[in-house]
């Protein structure tokens, strides 16, 4: 769910930045580690711990055979991704080392992880340890009450006016039914102009459904590749971070931003994961 | 040089031209890793033929900044990677693919038989969908058998077939209440368009039968038994024929 978090969890263990990692939601996360390796925890602001004590965030750890590494419970947030060095070791389905649970397939053995599953690392790309932390413009800005910048349609044309200026000036509250599907939102109706229901058409994550009650929907990760709703905007991939660090009850407002800029927004990201990842590899 | 944009017929070269040139599609942005290349806003063959014909012609043509083509019913939606292709390549990128798009091919290939069962168990909605709309459900199953389908867009689950070309007499919306959960194979009819779940799933479709089949088999050389462009026809089978083909 959270691209940015995983790849910046991977670079600063050396790993590839499509590497597997763990996805831990809501905290309550403890292994033991079998061999020696670097780890790093990004994403929701939790309490990380080694044996019991505290260990920041958005930063190389090193750990040793025996030690216990600990994910609690998010105080900020909702998803923390743990990279260790070499990766999880995961078999590749459909070119893809993600758990797609829907169809149970994917990842470790298609389910969520459960007590007493043992993870095989692969081995580390590069042979150095570099304790780093990721600098300080890679961490997206979360926030319990987050801004998402959107680029219009293509269905916006399928909203009334009042409908658009409703979208982009109200508060929207992420209700309990959310999940890696989507993000169900709560607020004042956006009405429509023919109705809710398009020719089902390609959605991909980020894209901004108004079905029938007209309340919108952010769709997330494990979304549906088509869908038969009015579209009327799309997130931009750099505030995707800030989606997946939803929890129910954060606020979100919507704000238009044109398709230039958002590619502009992209592409400096982009260049900023690269640089980053290329320090790592450089001073390994 | 001035050369006339797909859909306009250059008065001097018209003979020369290919006898039926594609609609200029509307194209919009989803979002700034996306394009939607919209044909048309109806469910139709014709529409949908050039939906196909654009998206082999896209995947012939390559491209390693385009990710992934999204063929549906009226649409196609092209992924692509900002950091590979700019925005403005990959619209020059379709344009050329357009002008090269011969007369969309019709039909190919096969049509793909797909054995199904149509009982009140394996279709528990079979009987509702014929009180509606006055048959029996002898008759809503030979009606439902009757046509070559075309497999419009596979999308929602790994491998779920959209179909078009659903009998009139057969449009039923879907249930007000889904159902926590459709088995794997089970045929189904929302509102004008009939389709077959590949995987268990939560669904509202009107479930009238059940084919025996995997449309979605990991352990298969190739998962997918059914793609978009293909053709597919429903063969009525007994129960007992169901249950042979189902543990063979």
């Amino acid at each position: 769910m959270d691209s940015t978090a995983l790849q910046v969890a991977n670079a600063l263990v050396g790993n590839g930045r499509a590497d597997a990692a763990i996805e831990i939601t809501w905290g309550g996360f403890r292994a033991e580690i079998g061999a020696g390796l670097l780890f790093a925890v990004t994403g929701a602001e939790a309490e990380v711990t080694l044996n019991g004590a505290a260990v920041p965030t958005w930063t190389t750890c090193k750990a040793s055979s025996g030690d216990i590494v600990a994910v609690g419970y998010p105080v900020r947030g909702l998803r923390s991704y743990l990279a260790v060095s070499g990766g999880i070791h995961v078999p590749r389905v459909m070119g893809s080392l993600s758990t797609y649970l829907r169809g149970g397939f994917g990842g470790f053995h298609g389910r969520a992880l459960a007590q007493g599953d043992v993870l095989e690392i692969g081995p580390p790309q590069h042979s150095s340890a570099v304790m780093r932390r990721s600098p300080h413009e890679l961490v997206p800005p979360y926030s319990n009450r987050p801004m998402l910048r959107v680029v219009l349609g293509p269905q916006d044309d399928r909203i009334t006016p009042e409908g658009v200026v409703t979208f982009l000036n109200e508060t929207y509250t992420v209700t309990e039914r959310s999940d890696r599907m989507g993000i169900l939102l709560d607020g004042p109706r956006i009405t429509h102009r023919y109705g809710p229901d398009i020719i089902s058409d390609g959605t991909i994550p980020g894209v901004v459904q108004v079905p029938g009650n007209g309340r919108p929907m952010i769709l997330a990760a494990d979304c549906q590749t088509t869908g038969g709703y009015v579209k009327i905007a799309t997130v931009i991939g750099a505030d995707l971070p800030l989606v997946a660090q939803l929890s129910p009850g954060a606020q979100v407002r919507f704000t238009a931003v044109s398709l230039l800029e958002a590619r502009e927004i992209r592409l400096r990201r982009e260049l900023q994961l690269r640089r980053f990842c290329e320090s790592v590899i450089h001073t390994a | 040089m001035q050369s006339a944009s797909p859909g306009e017929m250059d008065p001097g070269t018209a003979e020369r031209r290919s006898p039926i040139a594609p609609p200029f599609p509307r194209i919009l942005p989803c979002g700034e890793t996306a394009l939607t290349i919209e044909f048309g806003d109806d469910i139709d063959s014709s529409i949908h033929r050039w939906v196909h014909a654009l998206s082999r012609r896209l995947r012939n043509l390559g491209h390693p900044g385009i990710l992934e083509i999204n063929p549906t019913y009226r649409s196609l939606l092209v992924q692509y990677d900002p950091w590979e292709l700019s925005l403005e390549a990959l619209l020059l990128h379709i344009e050329r693919a357009l002008e090269a798009v011969p007369e969309p091919e019709g039909p190919r290939g096969d049509v793909l038989e797909i054995p199904v069962c149509y009982d009140e168990e394996l279709g528990p909605d079979l009987e509702e969908v014929a009180a509606r709309h006055g048959l029996t459900p002898e008759s809503v199953a030979a009606i439902h058998a009757a046509p070559i389908y075309d497999v419009v867009m596979v999308g929602f689950t790994p491998g779920f077939p959209y179909l078009s070309g659903l009998d009139p007499r057969l449009v039923t919306p879907r249930k007000d209440i889904p159902r926590k959960r459709v088995p794997a194979g089970s045929v189904g009819i929302a509102d004008r368009q009939t389709g077959i779940y590949s995987v268990d799933s939560p669904g509202g479709w009107q479930i009238i039968g059940r084919t025996p089949l995997r449309i979605f088999d990991l352990a298969r050389s190739d998962p997918f038994l059914v793609k978009p462009g293909d053709r597919l026809r429903f063969r009525p089978i007994t129960r007992e024929a169901f249950e042979n083909l189902a543990y063979s």
